[in-house]
């Protein structure tokens, strides 16, 4: 089988209002490689994110999956895609527990009980896997959005500053997390300031210039 | 590295799913979309009980607030009760239609919803359901005992009742598009108020028609027919509507 390139941006462009934030991008991924975008505050790094999730249509260009071309909210994108944004898309009412169990439901069967916990020791929260969301802080909630990568198990990750908020620790299992989904032949688009902890020969880069 | 750390999270994760074919189909049922929405709006609904007995407790001193305004002779309460009571539903109603999608759209869940593999429409579908549960369900069920101020007899009361479970999730459809339209706008609640009451307006000409209709001797079976009709294409056309609507709001 020839290889194929998993996830592929051409010509990307995106708008905001009046503003031309890229153009030109193009980008492409091998299973088991990561792209890590970089650039200045107002680039367009979410954006391209958004785009290549398929929340956002590009202004030109497309996102390629798997050889085929794709639209916003595509179906077939939407079954490999694990998004994780700024937001944590966490209920503040409910416990970590209840918001991953939530979670994996929507995106696939169950999860049993006990890979819950499992997930939730994983991250460090289990003894605070029964508390309302509410009381976590900005870095556990971070945590429990691993926790959910990992039991909702997706080709493309899709993460936006995935170190925000995450203590060494946190950085640390996201590194392995990573390691261990870009080696199973997953794939990894992130935008990030900083250098994500996961072994450099997997990583591509992508520079976006300065807004015009 | 420290014997205390717990373990790696590598060890939770579940077998790689192959990455060449997609497990399309698997997760296509509507209902099971319905059932989640349904269910996870519920139980948040549930932890923030408050917020419930706030819109609840709005309707009432509404609608007890018209008996303190106007005369309190019994003619005049009678012919004023149906009025009231279903203008007052509708407040309620618009009072409660932020929550539906505001919260979702401000934490990220939406778009975890619409990225989710589920079709959004069953989704936004589930949304609404417990919306209504929440907010037109408690209200059609007072309505009936708040009606007793207002002289009303049992056989009004009974099509009071019928027609606003007919009516109020009309209004749970209904908003849900003006709730989803209004998204993400700067002074959404207002603009919201502005977009569905006008929409509103057939549900409660038929609805207070029908208590009014009853109140004068004749049947009100044409009423609740055509609130009945209104309510089936609203069911069908508004998760498609709503579905869509999200999507403009998260591009």
């Amino acid at each position: 089988m020839p290889v194929q390139n998993a996830i592929e941006g051409r010509r990307l462009a995106a708008q905001r209002g009046y503003a031309r934030l890229f153009e030109g991008i193009g980008f492409s991924l091998q299973p088991g490689e990561a792209l890590v975008v970089s650039g200045p505050n107002g680039s367009g790094k979410t954006t391209l994110l958004r785009i290549v999730a398929g929340l956002t249509a590009p202004a030109d260009g497309e996102v390629r999956w798997q050889g085929e071309p794709t639209s916003a909210f595509d179906g077939r994108l939407r079954e490999a895609v694990a998004f994780n944004g700024h937001m944590a898309a966490l209920k503040d009412e409910l416990t970590a527990e209840e918001n991953l169990d939530a979670w994996t439901a929507l995106n696939g069967p169950r999860a049993p009980r006990e890979s819950l916990a499992a997930a939730l020791d994983a991250v460090a929260l289990r003894t605070r896997r029964r508390l309302p969301v509410r009381v976590l802080s900005q870095g556990q909630r971070r945590r429990v959005g691993l926790a959910r990568l990992a039991l909702v198990r997706r080709p493309l990750w899709i993460l936006d500053e995935p170190l925000t908020a995450l203590d060494a620790d946190g950085a640390n299992m996201l590194g392995a997390l990573l390691d261990a989904h870009l080696a199973q032949g997953g794939l990894c688009v992130a935008a990030s300031h900083q250098p994500l902890p996961v072994e450099p020969q997997r990583v591509r880069r992508l520079e976006l210039g300065a807004p015009a | 590295m420290s014997a205390t750390k717990p373990p790696p999270l590598v060890q939770a994760l579940a077998p790689q799913p192959a990455l060449a074919e997609g497990n399309a189909g698997t997760h296509a049922s509507v209902l099971a979309a319905i059932g989640w929405a349904l269910a996870r709006d519920f139980r948040v609904a549930m932890r923030s009980k408050g917020e419930l007995g706030v819109q609840l407790l709005f309707y009432v001193i509404v609608v007890s607030l018209f008996p303190l305004a106007t005369s309190p002779s019994r003619e005049t309460l009678a012919t004023l009760g149906p009025g009231v009571l279903w203008t007052s539903a509708l407040l309620a109603s618009l009072l409660s239609l932020p929550r539906l999608f505001a919260s979702d759209y401000h934490d990220g869940t939406l778009e975890q919803i619409a990225l989710s593999p589920r079709p959004l429409a069953g989704l936004v579908s589930g949304k609404m359901a417990a919306h209504w549960l929440t907010s037109g369900l408690p209200v059609a069920l007072m309505a009936p005992l708040l009606g007793a101020q207002y002289a009303l007899d049992a056989p009004v009361l009974a099509t009071l009742a019928v027609s606003l479970l007919l009516g109020t999730p009309i209004l749970s459809l209904v908003g849900a598009v003006g709730a989803a339209l209004t998204l993400g706008a700067r002074g959404g609640g207002t603009l919201l108020a502005l977009l569905v009451l006008p929409l509103y307006a057939p549900v409660l000409i038929f609805g207070a028609g029908a208590v009014d209709a009853v109140r004068a001797g004749v049947s009100a079976a044409p009423h609740l027919s055509l609130l009945g009709a209104g309510l089936l294409v609203a069911l069908v056309g508004v998760p498609f509507a709503v579905a869509a609507a999200v999507r403009i709001a998260l591009d």
